[in-house]
């Protein structure tokens, strides 16, 4: 089988487990981001998957070998670092060349290699610069291409966008998830940014805790998020609880709604993105709020409603605006369609 | 690699070890030989540097003059580097510069400047003459630790005890010094230890009129050698130790050298 | 607080006691020095103030010119030593846990801080007849028992001893700073440890590398007892001569001239350190 496949992977750090348990596959060619937040064992996942750190059990399978004892050094990949780790004593030419010349590439090849990467980042004739003279957008884009000089099979990055400016930051998204198709090169990227997440990748690995919360398309872990950690994660959401009548049937904050599969579930979480949260007038199918605060923002108009307890917004254009004022009493309807039920 | 670092520090630390190793064997002799491995046991050679009266007035001396420096040096430090921290004042920086001078000359300068001047001025061979000498020659100690003690200090602590309605000098007494404090302390350690140490300073300065331990050291040394030079030093050793030991344990040492090396 | 410079007169009180001790005991001092080295000097140690060079031409001679030349072997000699053994060391000590770097810290600042008459005792005791490291390969029957000292390499050795701590503790801040990621990003791309080290960690810090070069090696030219313990006299330093003009000679002009000799070199050399570690950040 080929691709990246990690099997049962731990890292312990004396008594803490930074990892615990993960599998996961990458077939070739695929573009992989592993989200979460800070501490939650996507670095650590990256360092053991380019040999940095040894896992403290399972294995890292890279095309049908496995290379969990192979030193960083014979894996053949690239990397870029969060700090990009430019070599400071070395021009962005010999940078990019390093891996080149560690191999003994003769120079006449090393130099065209240079060229190419050169023009491939949109910088060419950039080879005698020194890499202290760089834009953060330059720095980032000789980075990618030292990693990118021996074509290699795997290309990871972490964290690389994180220095950039937000501007930049999406431009950059959008060239490095361009160079990967063009390429077809399986990459990893760490990230703690979801919006980066999404930008770029064909499966989004969420984390949380050491372990892998879900690993799915974009657009599946926004819509169908496997646990509440991920909805709430990816995107804002309303996490709405809910227990179960004897019919079936969800009763939430006493009004029982119609339509949702509930699957046999006592009692769980829905939860309902602001933008599928309509407000209608009161009514025996909906749920019964007060419209605590209204922000417009210009491009959206924002409701907070306290319902049961607990605030809902409900996120709608300004041309569906609610007709509402402070104090009001709502019914806020949820739609089984667009919602998801999370089990407990 | 892990293998080729432990079998690099091992070889590094059996050279620092080594002559340790034998010094102390010497130490433990039982008759005045300096063989080794030593013949018999004893701790003769320890009580020694207290009951002889060259050695224990030897020893009191260098301990007198060491905790006098450093003090002194500690003086001169203190308020140059709160003054350098507290004010704007580029040129003020020359003195920083003269404070350091001395420490990264070769020692023989220091001492013969040292030398001439007490020479000229009348005064050579007074004890006092050593504790100033000494002073000077390692003020660097506790003005560098003192630099980097203030510098650490957030300035809005400062500003926030001004709006509380303390005046400069009782926030020098209520905030600064307590935070300065550990580096004081450290300062004044670094310069005893290497004052205790210190030979051809108070050589120059005072050596025809006071022994210090290694004065007394060198000139035992020309007439043969005898156990209670081991275990003097097998003592200073463990002073050393027991001085840096404690900075660690109380302080971050990483971080005292971490900054002194950029000094320098 | 504002931070301002200062205004009125009680402001550079504090400045007053420690910048008149420096001028007083440090600056006047040198300069009496200075003075000196151009006196004449009179019969039975004493010097009356004159304005001659007399004490610089004596530099001029052979013997003088070989004293030199040998100090100045000797300190790059040692600080080649030393460096050659400390930057891997150091790049090792600073990679391990903050534990064995407290451990390895106290232990060279207790070694560092040892008095050169003692280290020259326990070298002298080592490479002696009676106590030494010969006996050791004796009782293993590989030699007799026997003195490895006076000699250049017991000079060389023990000054190497004396001034290897010093070179890690110049060394360690670089070093402790230098980014853990640039080794990695070496690695990734294709460099085995050692590899790394040389290709990216020592052309990265060769200004670094250079500046403690320079430092320990004006921290050896200022070697004055180990070359008389543990040598022969054709082993003595500069240092050493200083001293036996200026106590057993009583010339004092002439052990001033050469102070200020070996000033000039050691300022020289700083100056060029500074201009090193300048470069690192340029870079």
């Amino acid at each position: 089988m080929s691709g990246l496949i990690l099997s049962n992977v731990t890292k312990q750090f004396g008594t803490f487990k930074a990892v615990k348990d993960v599998s996961l596959s990458v077939p070739d060619g695929t573009f992989v981001c592993l989200l979460g937040p800070s501490g939650c064992g996507k670095t650590t996942l990256m360092r053991m998957i380019a040999g940095l750190d040894l896992p403290t059990t399972g294995s890292v399978a890279l095309g049908g070998e496995d290379i969990t004892q192979i030193p960083t050094h014979k894996r053949n990949l690239g990397m870029v670092f969060q700090s990009l780790a430019l070599f400071p004593h070395l021009t962005v030419g010999e940078n990019i060349a390093y891996a080149l010349r560690i191999r003994g590439i003769d120079k006449a090849e090393q130099k065209k290699r240079v060229d190419e990467l050169l023009a491939m980042i949109h910088l060419p004739g950039f080879a005698d610069r020194s890499v202290g003279k760089l834009s953060g957008g330059q720095r980032q884009r000789v980075a990618i291409a030292r990693a990118l000089a021996i074509s290699p099979k795997l290309f990871l990055l972490d964290e690389p966008l994180s220095a950039l400016d937000a501007k930049l930051r999406e431009a950059m998204q959008v060239e490095l998830r361009q160079l990967q198709q063009r390429l077809g090169i399986t990459t990893i990227v760490v990230t703690h940014d979801q919006r980066e997440a999404m930008t770029m990748a064909d499966t989004v690995v969420v984390m949380n805790g050491g372990e892998i919360r879900q690993a799915a398309a974009p657009v599946d872990i926004y819509r169908r998020p496997a646990d509440s950690f991920v909805a709430d994660f990816i995107g804002s959401t309303n996490l709405i609880p809910f227990q179960a009548d004897d019919r079936g049937q969800a009763s939430i904050f006493g009004s029982t709604i119609e339509g949702f599969s509930l699957v046999g579930a006592k009692a769980g979480t829905i939860s309902v993105r602001p933008e599928d949260v309509q407000i209608v007038t009161e009514d025996a199918s909906s749920v019964t709020g007060t419209v605590a605060f209204i922000r417009d923002l210009g491009g959206t108009v924002e409701t907070f409603i306290e319902a049961g307890g607990q605030q809902i917004i409900a996120v709608a254009s300004p041309r569906a605006r609610p007709d509402v004022t402070i104090g009001q009493t709502v019914g806020l309807r949820f739609d089984p369609e667009t919602s998801v039920v999370l089990a407990r | 690699m892990i293998l080729l670092r432990r079998l690099f520090f091992f070889a590094v630390g059996l050279f620092l070890a080594l002559p340790l190793i034998v010094v102390a064997g010497v130490s433990i002799n039982e008759k005045q030989t300096l063989a080794f491995p030593p013949q018999g046991f004893s701790l003769a050679w320890y009580g020694e540097i207290f009951l002889n009266d060259d050695w224990r007035n030897a020893l009191f001396a260098s301990l007198t003059l060491a905790a006098l420096s450093a003090a002194l040096a500690l003086l001169v430090a203190l308020p140059l580097a709160w003054f350098l921290w507290r004010r704007i004042a580029p040129w003020a920086n020359i003195f920083q510069l003269l404070g350091i001078a001395p420490f990264t000359l070769p020692p023989v300068i220091t001492a013969l400047g040292l030398l001439t001047f007490w020479a000229t001025s009348g005064f050579y061979g007074q004890p006092w003459t050593a504790v100033i000498s000494h002073a000077i020659f390692f003020v660097t100690l506790p003005l560098v630790t003192l630099s980097l003690g203030f510098s650490a200090i957030d300035r809005s602590l400062v500003e926030a005890a001004a709006t509380m309605g303390a005046d400069d000098q009782t926030i020098f007494r209520t905030v600064v010094l307590p935070l300065i404090l550990p580096y004081m302390v450290s300062g004044y350690a670094f310069a005893f230890v290497l004052s205790l140490n210190e030979y051809i300073v108070a050589y120059m300065t005072v050596g025809f009129t006071m022994e210090t331990l290694p004065i007394k050291i060198f000139n035992a040394l020309r007439y043969g050698y005898t156990p209670t030079m081991a275990s003097v030093t097998v003592l200073f050793l463990v002073i050393a130790a027991l001085v840096f030991g404690l900075i660690a344990r109380f302080g971050d040492l990483p971080k005292l050298l971490g900054a002194m090396g950029e000094d320098r | 607080m504002r931070r301002e410079p200062p205004q009125r007169f009680p402001d550079y009180g504090p400045l007053m006691f420690p910048a008149a001790m420096l001028v007083v005991f440090f600056v006047i001092p040198f300069a009496t020095m200075i003075a000196v080295s151009f006196f004449e000097r009179q019969q039975g140690g004493f010097y009356e103030p004159a304005f001659v060079f007399d004490n610089y031409g004596r530099f001029l001679s052979l013997f003088f010119g070989k004293v030199l030349a040998f100090s100045l072997f000797l300190a790059m000699a040692v600080a080649a030593a030393c460096v050659t053994i400390g930057v891997p060391f150091t790049y090792l000590l600073s990679r391990s846990s903050r534990g064995t770097q407290i451990r390895w810290l106290v232990v060279l600042l207790s070694i560092l801080s040892l008095s050169e008459v003692m280290i020259g005792f326990a070298w002298s005791t080592l490479l002696s007849r009676t106590a030494g490291i010969t006996n050791l390969f004796a009782m293993l029957g590989l030699m007799d028992a026997q003195a490895l000292t006076p000699s250049f390499g017991a000079v060389m050795t023990a000054m190497t001893y004396q001034a290897l701590p010093y070179t890690v503790l110049v060394l360690y801040p670089a070093l402790v700073r230098l980014d853990p990621t640039l080794t990695e990003a070496a690695r990734t791309l294709g460099a085995s440890p050692v590899r790394a080290f040389f290709t990216v960690i020592v052309p990265a810090l060769r200004n670094t590398i250079l500046a403690t070069l320079i430092m320990v090696f004006i921290f050896a030219l200022g070697s004055y007892l180990l070359p008389q313990l543990l040598g022969r006299p054709q082993h003595w330093t500069l240092s050493v001569l200083i001293t036996d003009q200026a106590i057993y000679q009583s010339n004092m002009p002439f052990a001033a001239a050469m102070a200020v000799f070996l000033v000039l070199v050691s300022l020289s050399l700083v100056g060029l350190a500074v201009y090193a570690g300048r470069q690192k950040e340029a870079a």
